[in-house]
């Protein structure tokens, strides 16, 4: 790992590496069963769960709606409040903006708040280009940065890391980055949790610039809103003297009312907790309180794309849980670099494919890491029907059509490599619209079965390296039906008669 | 009331017993039973790797085939979530692409008929014990789409409950997904040989004889892997335990 995820590999062969990591598979499968079966506890807790997953829902479909309005109003609350606003439209932008903004401050580093948005644009490494160091305060981010390494989770960005290795990586890295790791450091939580303390203190009372996500943005009042479970967040929030906030665009709700139902459905299907450790708000600056300059940094890179696709724009109202990741079986078994983006599980396989498009090998793989088994789409607080979408861009994948791309309508052809899936696909369509040709190959294939290999050659050789292959009966259903209850009459819904 | 055999195109080729348990069972619970032999396949490994479009005259067709009947019978969760699921979707893209309404009338049509075996014993038929005798150990794993696409809920087990001499061990880690997934198998061979190997261990280790689904998709993979780990745990369609008595026993 280098901090990039550019060149990343098609997920199948990603994950034919990863899934013969034991200890990473033992890692995952301990960590999201433990917070998967959490989580059903406390959803179990409220008898107006399913309600609230709608207005969840309903109230994300009506911004994503009327996007260009709330935004509107969200930028003028956040003037009024002493706030400035910045419109990115990609991440080239977005990490100019930032990198001048802290140049303008003549601060060489930056202390951060986890933000899922800073990861995707690569914020780190554009800062680090320009000179200044960015330090992750998050400890689990802190983890991956030290090791330099990538999130592997969205909640819990170093949960491909376990104890041992985290006191290895605290005692080898910390001192280069700051306070070294106390002298005999054990794997301990307590104790890691206190080295980093004790490292990050240090950044925290220095740094003279912040830089944050957002988790929500309410227009009415232009206030920003961040939950967390650590206490780092209200430390960068509130000590540094500049406050710059990257944030995407589909993050913003109407009214303070309207986030009530998110503060309730976020903690609970993220950490499986009632109400989440740390909730901080701000709106603008205030005198004598906390940064004396706010910057907002509003992100498109690809959302507004997105946006145009109805089917795929279900996918804007994520709100970063990770419960989909939790029970997904592939995740599972892949772990989270697989998917090649700071968005891995079920919907990093919608989101990442929609936000950069399907032309890259990774990309298109990707709508097809699922076995569309539902259960994301099950637990997902806003409803969002993960396996439609999957599905809907596997057509976009291997047929291309019309999508829009940097605001334009365009038609997009087909990822590279599914030619003779499709001649196959449509050849065997065919063969099912032709009930004669069918039933010929079927005694075709049942006279033959003696013939069979038992392993199977070509793409067929991924079914049979671990499976047996199925033996063809002798006798079709069909084949019996017509021999035991005779010829089907004519017409067109092969009537039989009453009597047997 | 008419009630037609969706049999299903795995089923027709690869698992013909299956469809004779489910004409067996049925008749004996008094019901006749046709097989319009226009049916074919639904198109799920069409539409679902994402060929939507290829799908839509299998759409027609089973439009064609079950068209005056009351009922249509599959003995597969996977391909009654297909109809019920998709077809309306097929149907509504096509209208959007200004493609007519033919194939939403065809998923209109269809979508309220189709019963998966075990919801149209227990909803339409109101039977749950269809005295079915099979003298094993069971256990069941609830297929996904049966599961969370058409809610089959608890109608399964308290079929197989009913069944006497049947003794059901509970499965750990039922609800988890197999790995089969149609193309999902060859796609991401070792993602879903993983998930097949914890789903086959869980099996294993419920001691049962028999494992049982509502679909059989799901068992070529299950028992594949079961086969070529060299188990004795026989995979079996619901179906064909449903229609065992104690005269025969499938």
């Amino acid at each position: 790992m280098s901090g990039t995820y550019l060149g990343m590999p098609a997920f199948p062969r990603a994950a034919d590496v990863s899934t013969r990591d034991t200890q990473l598979r033992a890692n995952l499968t301990h960590a999201t069963h433990t917070i998967r079966d959490k989580r059903a506890k406390a959803v179990a807790e409220l008898d107006d769960w399913d309600q609230l997953r709608a207005a969840g829902a309903a109230v994300k479909d009506r911004v994503l709606r009327r996007l260009d309005h709330y935004l509107e109003q969200l930028e003028a609350a956040v003037t009024a409040a002493g706030g400035q606003v910045h419109w990115a439209a990609d991440a080239e932008e977005a990490n100019r903006i930032v990198t001048a903004l802290v140049r303008e401050t003549g601060e060489r580093e930056v202390v951060k708040v986890k933000s899922m948005a800073t990861q995707e644009i690569g914020l780190n490494q554009a800062l680090e280009d320009a000179g200044i160091r960015a330090y992750e305060t998050d400890l689990a981010e802190l983890i991956v940065q030290l090791g330099d390494d990538l999130p592997s989770h969205i909640l819990v960005p170093a949960i491909h890391r376990n104890r041992a290795e985290i006191r290895d990586i605290f005692r080898r890295e910390m001192g280069r980055w700051g306070r070294p790791a106390p002298e005999g450091l054990s794997d301990s939580p307590a104790e890691l949790a206190e080295a980093a303390r004790l490292h990050l203190r240090e950044k925290f009372l220095s740094a003279k610039v912040g830089i944050s996500g957002a988790n929500f943005m309410v227009a009415e009042t232009g206030t920003l809103v961040v939950v967390e479970s650590e206490g780092n967040g209200r430390m960068c929030l509130t000590l540094p003297e500049t406050l710059i906030s990257v944030v995407g665009i589909e993050k913003v709700v109407p009214t303070w009312q309207d986030l009530e139902i998110f503060l309730q459905l976020l903690p609970r299907s993220s950490t499986a907790e009632r109400m989440n450790p740390y909730t901080s708000t701000w709106t603008g600056t205030t005198d004598g309180d906390g940064p004396r300059t706010f910057h907002l940094v509003l992100l498109d890179n690809g959302r507004t794309d997105t946006l145009a696709d109805t089917v795929g724009r279900q996918a804007l109202r994520c709100i970063r849980c990770s419960a989909c990741l939790n029970v997904c079986p592939v995740y599972e078994r892949a772990g989270g670099h697989a998917y090649g983006s700071p968005y891995p599980g079920p919907i990093g396989a919608i989101l990442t494919p929609q936000l950069r498009g399907i032309q890259g090998p990774l990309e298109a793989s990707l709508p097809y890491a699922s076995s569309l088994c539902g259960a994301c789409y099950e637990v997902c607080p806003v409803a969002i029907d993960i396996p439609e979408v999957l599905v809907h861009l596997r057509e976009r994948v291997v047929e291309g059509g019309p999508v829009t791309r940097g605001g334009t309508r365009t038609v997009v052809k087909p990822a590279k490599g599914h030619a003779a899936e499709r001649a196959a696909m449509r050849a065997a369509a065919w063969t099912f619209d032709h009930p004669g040709v069918l039933r010929r190959g079927m005694r075709l294939a049942a006279r033959t079965r003696r013939l069979h290999p038992r392993r199977l050659p070509g793409p067929g050789r991924a079914w049979s390296r671990t499976r047996a292959l199925p033996t063809v009966p002798a006798e079709s259903f069909r084949d019996w039906w017509r021999r035991t209850r005779g010829e089907s009459p004519s017409g067109p819904t092969g009537k039989r008669g009453a009597g047997e | 009331m008419r009630v037609a055999l969706f049999v299903t195109c795995i089923n027709d080729l690869l698992q013909p017993r299956t469809g004779r348990a489910v004409v067996a069972l049925l008749e004996r619970l008094g019901v006749t039973v046709e097989f319009p032999e226009e049916q074919s396949c639904c198109g799920q490994p069409q539409f679902n790797t994402g060929y939507r479009q290829a799908t839509e005259p299998l759409v027609r067709r089973f439009d064609r085939a079950f068209r005056e009947h009351d009922y249509v019978v599959t003995p597969s969760g996977s391909c009654a979530a297909m109809v019920r699921d998709n077809y309306p979707r097929i149907g509504a893209k096509a209208a959007a692409e200004g493609r007519g309404r033919e194939l939403s009338d065809a998923a209109a049509l269809a979508v309220p008929k189709t019963y998966e075996l075990t919801e149209f014993l227990v909803d339409v038929l109101k039977v749950e014990d269809v005295g079915a005798y099979y003298p094993h150990t069971v256990t069941y794993h609830p297929t996904c789409h049966g599961l969370r696409v058409l809610g089959l809920g608890d109608r399964p087990r308290r079929l197989l409950q009913h069944v006497k001499g049947l003794e059901l061990r509970e499965l750990p880690g039922a609800e988890e997904c197999c790995g089969f997934g149609g193309t999902f198998a060859v796609k991401n061979a070792a993602v879903s040989a993983a998930m097949g190997a914890d789903k086959v261990r869980h099996i294993v280790s419920t001691g049962a004889e028999a494992v049982c689904t509502v679909d059989n998709s799901c068992l070529l993979h299950i028992g594949g892997t079961l086969t070529r780990q060299g188990s004795t745990v026989r995979p079996v369609h619901i179906a064909e335990i449903l229609a065992s008595t104690e005269g025969s026993v499938l």
